[in-house]
């Protein structure tokens, strides 16, 4: 059994032993205090786990003692039990009154005692574990908003990076928790124009804005660098399906606002019908969801079709998380698509909708507690030049790239034989802007030349053993035999690039150590199936302006131009 | 909200009814009647008295779609009512699931 700590306080010395010596029988330590003053001094000495208290003692009698006590106890639980000879309910009532947990009338029975003693104790112990609980709680919550308020900081950074203040666009954001489970995103394009993402996480908070974390930074660093919308939905839906469980996923709307070509691509994945509305206020049309949201297909079955819209300058475009549409009033009915058609349609002006849509939702719910996140943006066709009038800098960095340059990179055999050039030759020419809407051809061009230069310069492979499938395999494996074998040669790389800004000539020469080829001789239509076509040349027909051979044909020069006509193909 | 499983067609087809709304409160229920379910190859949603569904009872479709095998598996969604019918169109979940 546990040994108890219990302070006795009576003035009289026989009842004061009496109880002490029962008290200390049934295995408790004993403290004695023979009058309210020292029961004080030595309950701040002792911190006993319990006190018996005599009611009426000379000087400081039990009941301002008690308070006393309990005052220096503070949060703990002290339990107080006043000892009496008075037994009418009165009396009892007010030992209570003052402070006391429970009396016990003298002449005490012992088998009461201990049960009081052992009962308070139980009472104490459950008190202690629940302060200890809550500090525990407090500390941890205290702990958690710190934590939040940082992870908030580090969310705006990212999140807000972009051109969300341009006058052409309006939004409201209004989260459910400290964290919005809805992002929007909003970025200028290097060549003029605009990205806007509007994004719809499964949930709410601190889950939903993790996954928005690497969706903003890829929207942003891809919109700076040059990439197409089609590309940046691409990698974020690669991304997001891979960082996030399956059953979480984003719904979003993403916007090309081409100025220059007065029209805006849409791509819609799981959002509810937003509204392009004419100048004029005057015509709506409907942009409906054609697509499943971000992160749910992997990445050969991702959809990234557009939808094309005519915008003429003043145009307006409205999109909206599901937030808007299923608000709900206080009898549980949703604000609903056909209100929402009904405010748009009502507005007396085009620039009115913004405000009538929010004051619409706004008395509707009438305070009515939601449960969603809920976004509206407005985005209007301008000319979006005001980055130069206002002289605003992107923090994503120089978005002109480098214009005129060039480099000679030679790679000697033992290079050869274990490394592949061409993504690296790749990365230096997507540094120019200009060349990454192409980057994909860019890329064919420069692995075509290369595996030419090394398969039949290099190693001196002929083509025309690939003509069957037999001597597909017989190439391979001449070709592993001779990287094997290679001690001597050499492919050489020069890149020439110049340009203005808006246009510019890449120019490619690539030579190598082999004997090279009649090119003289070859035929320049694609009509004969020769040495000559199977070096990839007709492919590379089509990408590049001029392909030149010389020298005794291990060293060709290829210009491609851009812009291209058809840069999107 | 109610979730109800039960087995059809030889033990090989299993029927998810969910009445009511459908929504997060419903993830346990749900996970638990195709969980439990084995040997199963084709999985029939009725929604028939459901009268919502929100987007955590998509990514509970999405769920059930991974554990059915993904590309591979046979699930359909039946009787949906115009609200829930719309949710799912918005979706464009009927590029991975059978909505009759």
């Amino acid at each position: 059994m546990a040994v108890y700590k219990v302070l006795i306080a009576d003035d009289n010395s026989v009842d004061r032993k009496v109880l002490s010596r029962v008290v200390r029988n049934q295995g408790n330590d004993v403290i004695e205090a023979t009058n309210g003053f020292e029961a004080v001094d030595l309950f701040k000495e002792h911190r006993p786990d319990i006190v018996l208290m005599d009611v009426m003692m000379p000087g400081l009698n039990g009941k301002e003692a008690t308070r006393q006590i309990k005052k220096i106890a503070d949060e703990d639980f002290i339990p107080v039990i006043f000892l009496t000879s008075l037994s009418d309910a009165q009396s009892l009532a007010d030992c209570l009154d003052s402070g006391g947990d429970d009396f016990l009338t003298k002449p005490y029975n012992h088998i009461v005692l201990q049960a009081k003693i052992d009962s308070y104790h139980r009472m104490s112990e459950m008190h202690r574990t629940l302060l200890h609980q809550r500090d525990e709680i407090a500390r941890v919550n205290k702990h958690m908003l710190q934590e939040q308020r940082v992870a908030k900081a580090v969310y705006d950074n990212v999140a807000h990076a972009g051109c969300l203040d341009a006058s052409n666009i309006r939004y409201e954001l209004s989260p459910l928790a400290v964290f919005n489970g809805d992002v929007l995103l909003a970025a200028r394009k290097p060549g003029g124009g605009m990205h806007v993402l509007l994004g719809d996480f499964t949930g709410h908070g601190l889950p939903a804005a993790i996954g928005a974390m690497p969706m903003a930074d890829i929207f942003y660093g891809m919109t700076a660098k040059g990439f197409g919308l089609r590309e940046v939905l691409r990698e974020v839906n690669q991304k997001l399906k891979s960082v996030l469980p399956v059953g979480f996923f984003c719904c979003a709307a993403a916007v090309d606002m081409a100025p220059d070509r007065q029209a805006a691509s849409v791509w819609m994945g799981g959002v509810p019908d937003c509204y392009l509305l004419r100048k004029d206020g005057q015509m709506i049309e409907t942009l409906s969801s054609r697509h499943l949201p971000l992160g749910v297909m992997s990445a050969d079955k991702f959809n990234d079709q557009m939808t094309e819209f005519s915008m003429a300058m003043g145009d307006r475009l409205f999109l909206w998380s599901d937030g808007i549409i299923e608000a709900r009033n206080d009898f549980g009915d949703m604000f609903g698509q056909e209100r929402l058609l009904n405010v748009v349609r009502d507005s007396a002006h085009a620039n009115h909708v913004f405000d009538d849509i929010q004051r619409a939702v706004d008395e509707f719910v009438d305070g009515t507690e939601q449960d969603d996140d809920t976004t509206l943006i407005e985005v209007i066709m301008t000319d979006m030049l005001e980055r130069e009038e206002s002289g605003a800098v992107t923090k994503t960095g120089n978005t002109v790239g480098p214009r005129d340059w060039s480099m000679d990179y030679c790679l000697e055999a033992s290079t050869l034989q274990n490394f592949n050039p061409v993504p690296l030759m790749n990365h230096i020419m997507m540094e120019v802007p200009g060349l990454r809407a192409i980057g994909g051809q860019l890329y064919t061009v420069v692995a075509e030349l290369f595996s030419n230069a090394f398969e039949h310069g290099v190693l001196g492979l002929s083509s025309s053993l690939k003509q069957s499938p037999d001597g597909f395999m017989a190439y391979y494996q001449q070709r592993e035999a001779r990287v094997a074998a290679l001690t001597e040669g050499f492919v050489r790389f020069r890149m020439d690039h110049t340009g203005d800004g808006d246009s510019g000539v890449l120019t490619l020469t690539v030579s190598d150590s082999g004997e090279g080829f009649d090119y003289a001789a070859a035929p320049t239509s694609d009509a004969n199936q020769n040495d000559y076509s199977g070096r990839g040349i007709p492919l590379l027909r089509t990408i590049c302006d001029t392909i030149e051979y010389r020298g005794k044909g291990n060293e060709v020069v290829v210009t491609i131009p851009w812009p291209m006509e058809q840069a999107d193909a | 909200m109610s979730v109800r499983a039960s087995l059809a067609g030889n033990g090989q087809e299993l029927v998810i009814q969910v009445d009511g709304r459908f929504d997060f409160s419903a993830h346990q229920e749900f996970r638990d009647a195709y969980e439990k379910a084995a040997e199963v190859r084709k999985y029939v949603v009725d929604l028939g008295g459901a009268t919502y569904l929100d987007s955590s009872a998509l990514g509970m479709l999405l769920l059930l779609r991974d554990h059915a095998g993904g590309d591979h598996s046979q699930i359909s969604i039946l009787n949906c009512n115009d609200d829930v019918r719309k949710i799912l169109a918005i979706s464009n979940f009927e590029q991975l699931f059978t909505i009759q």
